[in-house]
């Protein structure tokens, strides 16, 4: 999620809440999520300062360092074999820490699409990618995404092919799934930095392939 | 939703026996707004001190009405799971969330 327009001084405690003259600081979303918030401060249960310090932290976490992980897997293919055999400890050697999530890494091939749903909820490789999508959280593809994929595909511009197997992961509380997707054709010498910049975030989902 | 046993629960929509979600996925996407940021921090800082796992989030998300589920927003969702689980290990006292409600809309 991009930064919502303002500068943060970083390193430094202070508030999220808007000003008042916001008008979602009064609603009553933001005064149920103050009144936790308080409480749990009152408890002891949470500094002050700390949940602000988390929001900065997950501001931080974006698609692009899935991205970077992505593209190094492309690029070295030792680094490619220890991302499928051991995902977390690959994630950390580009100074991503998944914090405990267990993650497992799916590749797609010259037969085999990819793709990540949560039906029961919305577990998704968070420490990775950041907040998922409106869309992944969303009933409909919740819903249609393991009866009808390639249908959910194409609504996404993805056409898989008949003679190409589409593989659906249903992610859990404790297994979060990344799609690697197949390096496109016509990338060959590439840099790192440049191939990172054609892995989107829905491509790490499945409901994208990267094209150069 | 009680009558008949074999209704899965709101949440558990996978495949979507009733068809009630059968619709184009929606693709509009919206910047978190603070008070979303402030849940999930609350939430993660939760789990990352043990108080509440991703399992006891989800559990307290389906333990709310279908007409709850339906009406609430996603982070609204949490917001009354966290309620819920720091209500249970009696770390935020029955009522307790409420009053401070209550206090801060007083305020405003």
């Amino acid at each position: 999620m991009p930064h919502d327009g303002h500068d943060h001084d970083h390193g430094h405690d202070h508030d999220h809440a808007p000003p008042p003259d916001d008008p979602s600081f009064s609603s009553d979303q933001a005064i149920a999520a103050r009144a936790l918030r308080l409480l749990l401060e009152e408890a002891g249960i949470l500094a002050p300062g700390e949940v602000a310090r988390q929001i900065d932290r997950m501001d931080g976490i974006q698609p692009s360092m899935g991205a970077a992980v992505v593209a190094r897997a492309w690029a070295d293919p030792a680094f490619h074999d220890r991302l499928i055999a051991t995902p977390v400890a690959a994630c950390s050697e580009l100074g991503v820490d998944l914090q405990g999530t267990h993650l497992h890494v799916v590749e797609n091939t010259a037969s085999v699409h990819n793709v990540i749903v949560c039906t029961l909820c919305s577990c998704y490789p968070k420490m990775l990618l950041g907040i998922p999508p409106d869309w992944y959280k969303s009933y409909e593809y919740r819903s249609r995404a393991v009866i009808e994929p390639r249908a959910v595909l194409a609504e996404f511009g993805v056409a898989v092919p008949e003679e190409i197997e589409v593989r659906v992961h249903d992610s859990t509380a404790d297994l979060r799934y990344l799609v690697l997707p197949a390096r496109p054709a016509g990338t060959e010498g590439w840099s790192e930095e440049k191939l990172a910049a054609i892995v989107t975030r829905d491509a790490m989902i499945g409901t994208a392939i990267p094209s150069a | 939703m009680s009558e008949n046993p074999e209704r899965r629960g709101m949440h558990d929509m996978g495949g979507d026996p009733d068809h009630r979600w059968s619709g184009p996925v929606p693709r509009a996407e919206h910047v978190l707004a603070p008070w979303e940021k402030e849940v999930d921090a609350i939430r993660t800082l939760l789990g990352r001190k043990g108080l509440q796992t991703a399992d006891e989030l989800r559990l307290g998300i389906e333990k709310l009405s279908g007409e709850d589920y339906a009406r609430l927003s996603y982070y609204e969702r949490w917001t009354r799971s966290v309620v819920h689980t720091m209500e249970l290990k009696g770390i935020i006292a029955p009522g307790a969330f409420a009053a401070k409600v209550a206090a801060l809309k007083g305020q405003r």
